[in-house]
């Protein structure tokens, strides 16, 4: 036995570029939810007693491990709804708790004459909060925000704990048929930074940008 | 009227008596600190007043209160014979909610010492954001109306400028212009020209100087440019710890102050150079 199998990795290939699919779409889907209920919560934080309620449920997300709350909720899902729904589902809340703190901090930088303008305006709140403060906000937290891409990007091998085939779980079932552990997960390993490292320098280059306005 | 260099400080007739501003008692504290105290003043319609008086003296309240950025502790204010402060309801004056206010500020326009134009938004959003989403105009009216406003504050050439393009006085002549758009009633200047340059004041004063000679707005304005104080207002309110220390016309406060208070304020306010 050779120490690393050309062949065997051609073999594997496509179902770990399968796998590197999932991943990608469960990053994808779950960033969406993560980027909008983020926001949402970050706006109805602001509200008094909804606000603190929804704090509370956020402290809970942020102090409880992501993989308990996929098994959790993989578990009370009805049997109609798949792996990868939950996968996608939790992982995107799960985020939005984090993606909250993060818009929370670009709304708290608005200064403060931009809400007096808007209030001596007489501006609804719509336009108040749309036209004004978040097109603000987001812009400061851009960078911010793109980190989380990639935090969740490294954490969807999570998934694996309920089943979903992505990466991780692809390498495992190849690995656990064939005894070639080490290619499969270092080929595991060099597909996520395939993915990863352009992800940062992208990131990188939306931090320069939006820092220099 | 001919043409001046300086608007008329004739003061204005109240068209039927009725003040455009009344403050009734007006207490404001925050938290043991109380800022305003027991006050009561009126203004009539198309009168400008000026209110002096060393910082922390009440000045910039009454200006929030009537922008309704800050609430009454006690007392009422009115404005165009209307509650302001409070509504009506049925024989009573309960504190006026939010669409109240709204409803009600939106005859007034506020200048702020730190101009506060939108940064994400052109100087043509800046100025027609309010007209298209507050008073409903279409966006052809309310660019015409933004371009004339523009053109008047000397600015014309900068519509589709950006804030951070502009100068510290060239923000602040838009600040005036997307005041100007919405039509208002009284327009509250806070210190506009505080946080400016030396050089860049003359053009801030020249264009309020301008929009009070070519309009009748009521007008009440904080400032310490005392030069301007004396060619716009028709009256000067001097205040102190609260309330109103003297009051008179800017010749009588200006050149024969009665109280030593007002007298020791105006000498620290020219030794500073202003």
């Amino acid at each position: 036995m050779t120490f690393w199998d050309m062949e065997f990795t051609a073999e594997a290939m496509p179902d770990l570029l399968s796998g590197l699919w999932v991943t990608v779409q469960a990053t994808v889907m779950g960033y969406l939810i993560a980027l909008t209920l983020g926001l949402l919560i970050a706006v109805v934080r602001r509200v008094r007693v909804l606000g603190a309620l929804v704090h509370g449920v956020m402290e809970f997300i942020r102090t409880t491990p992501l993989v308990a709350q996929l098994v959790f909720v993989f578990l009370l899902a009805p049997s109609t709804v798949t792996a990868m729904t939950v996968g996608v589902v939790v992982l995107g809340v799960h985020y939005s708790a984090y993606t909250a703190e993060v818009y929370r901090s670009g709304i708290e930088g608005v200064a403060k004459g931009q809400w007096e303008a808007a209030r001596a305006l007489s501006l609804p709140a719509s336009r108040t909060w749309g036209a004004i403060v978040l097109p603000q906000a987001i812009r400061k937290v851009i960078p911010a925000l793109g980190n989380y891409l990639i935090a969740m990007f490294k954490d969807t091998p999570l998934l694996f704990a309920i089943g979903v085939a992505e990466l991780l779980t692809q390498a495992q079932r190849i690995g656990s048929v064939s005894f070639r552990l080490v290619e499969a997960y270092t080929l595991v390993g060099f597909l996520f930074l395939a993915v990863s490292i352009p992800s940062a320098i992208l990131i990188r280059r939306l931090e320069r940008r939006y820092a220099a306005v | 009227m001919p043409p001046s260099d300086t608007p008329s400080t004739e003061a204005p007739q109240g068209v039927e008596g009725q003040p455009q501003i009344v403050f009734d008692q007006v207490v404001k504290r925050f938290g043991e600190l109380t800022v305003l105290d027991r006050l009561d003043f009126a203004v009539e319609p198309g009168e400008r007043v000026t209110l002096i008086g060393p910082s922390g003296s009440g000045k910039t309240t009454i200006l929030r209160l009537l922008m309704t950025l800050e609430k009454v502790t006690e007392g009422h204010i009115h404005v165009a014979g209307e509650p302001f402060s409070h509504m009506r309801r049925g024989n009573h004056l309960v504190p006026a909610n939010e669409s109240y206010l709204r409803r009600r500020r939106r005859s007034i326009g506020m200048v702020f010492q730190q101009f506060n134009l939108f940064p994400n938004m052109t100087v043509r959003k800046n100025v027609i954001e309010a007209p298209v989403h507050v008073l409903g105009l279409s966006k052809d009216e309310a660019d015409e109306r933004a371009v004339e406003l523009l053109e008047l504050v000397g600015l014309g050439d900068k519509i589709d400028a950006h804030p951070t393009q502009l100068s510290g006085g060239q923000q602040q002549r838009v600040a005036i212009a997307r005041a100007l758009a919405m039509r208002p009633d009284i327009l509250l200047l806070d210190e506009v020209t505080s946080a400016l340059d030396p050089e860049l004041v003359a053009g801030v004063l020249d264009v309020l100087r301008q929009v009070a000679e070519s309009t009748d707005i009521t007008m009440l304005c904080v400032t310490h440019e005392m030069g301007f104080a004396r060619d716009v207002s028709h009256r000067v309110l001097m205040f102190d710890k609260g309330r109103i220390a003297e009051e008179g016309t800017p010749e009588q406060i200006f050149e024969d102050p009665r109280e030593e208070r007002t007298r020791s304020f105006l000498r620290s306010v020219l030794d500073n150079g202003f």
